[in-house]
């Protein structure tokens, strides 16, 4: 290493503790024992084809191209920090981010399902952050739902030929929203209210979650941009051979 | 300074003023996380509700995990995930640099 690289390596190391060290208890996800237990049965029901083919899309994209295996680490290490990040936001509560856009982007939504579950994993077992009985529904709305919604905006953006970089944040901004809609409506779907049934229910919950999400879905698309950025002026070659970047100069 | 290098620059204030104002907009709050307020949500549609299940980390030490230990926790976490993005980013920095040199 350098002695730069050790600089930045160190400077980059304190820029996270600074965040990290946020002393807030819980944040984000359905915690441990708060859904009714067909409904975990149900989310892990659902997630289990999504791992498949994770697992499967993981697999092929290794056995096509070994390179692909240093974006596939970043982008799980992504994931790593910016769901260990807890920010405070204008709601006077904190939250995290969920960092699986950039994964979603570069590899589409089947791969995320499996980076994501093993972070959500780390955080039950480990940090009683999230759990394990909600793991199924916590990893169909942080490392399915969203990601698949970024993926689709990211294509679509790609469709209209806008801006790479406009692309990229709106796929991890609009992702990371649609997250915390999905747990919103999973919460709802568990407690519906007297009046007004789950659709009621829904909007208090997303009463609770989306303005305190909102600036942190910013501050994750202008993370992801800022990645992107940096993996097409240093890793063109290994973008160029997943596919995300085209192969002509 | 390359345009790519100071629109990364204005991006990264950026985003350290989205996280920081909130902390001084709100003097005395008390940034708790919102899965508090979510549980307190579920209580007012449902009334009292008790969580079927404890956390298994919680049930093998007999309570809560001591804050200190979680944020410890945390940085590991955070530790882990910024690890491999530097060393892999610092391996194509200086791979950049090479293939520069050699051309």
């Amino acid at each position: 290493m350098s002695k730069k690289e050790k600089i930045l390596f160190r400077a980059a190391i304190a820029f996270a503790l600074m965040f990290a060290v946020t002393p807030a208890v819980n944040a984000m996800h359905i915690m441990e024992g708060y859904l009714p237990v067909k409904y975990c049965i149900a989310w892990g029901a659902i997630c289990v084809p999504f791992l498949v083919a994770g697992v499967i899309s993981l697999k092929k994209r290794v056995a096509e191209n070994r390179k692909a295996i240093t974006l596939i680490a970043m982008s799980g290490a992504f994931i790593f920090v910016l769901s260990s990040l807890k920010i405070p936001s204008v709601t006077g509560s904190c939250s995290h981010m969920t960092g699986t856009g950039l994964g979603a982007i570069l590899f589409g939504p089947a791969a995320v399902s499996i980076l994501g579950i093993i972070v959500l994993l780390f955080q039950a077992v480990l940090l009683a952050h999230g759990g394990l009985t909600t793991l199924g529904a916590n990893t169909f709305s942080m490392a399915i739902a969203g990601p698949l919604l970024s993926f689709g905006i990211y294509m679509l953006c790609k469709k209209l030929k806008a801006n790479r970089k406009v692309s990229v944040f709106l796929a991890a901004f609009l992702g990371d929203l649609f997250t915390y809609c999905v747990t919103s409506i999973q919460l709802a779907l568990a407690y519906p209210s007297e009046a007004g049934g789950v659709a009621a229910s829904a909007v208090k919950f997303l009463g609770v979650f989306a303005p305190t999400q909102l600036p942190l879905a910013v501050i994750e698309g202008i993370l992801t941009v800022i990645i992107v950025m940096a993996m097409e002026s240093y890793a063109k070659p290994e973008l160029k051979a997943i596919g995300f970047l085209k192969e002509a100069r | 300074m390359s345009k790519n290098k100071k629109t990364a620059a204005v991006l990264l204030i950026l985003v350290v003023l989205i996280a920081v104002i909130p902390l001084f907009a709100l003097k005395g709050a008390e940034f708790g996380g919102s899965d508090d307020a979510g549980s307190v949500m579920i209580e007012k549609i449902q009334g009292e509700y008790t969580p079927w299940f404890t956390p298994v980390l919680e049930t093998a030490l007999d309570g809560e995990l001591p804050g200190e230990v979680e944020s410890l926790i945390f940085c590991v976490q955070t530790g882990i995930g910024v690890g491999i993005i530097a060393f892999i980013m610092g391996r194509f920095v200086e791979r950049k640099k090479w293939q520069n040199m050699e051309e």
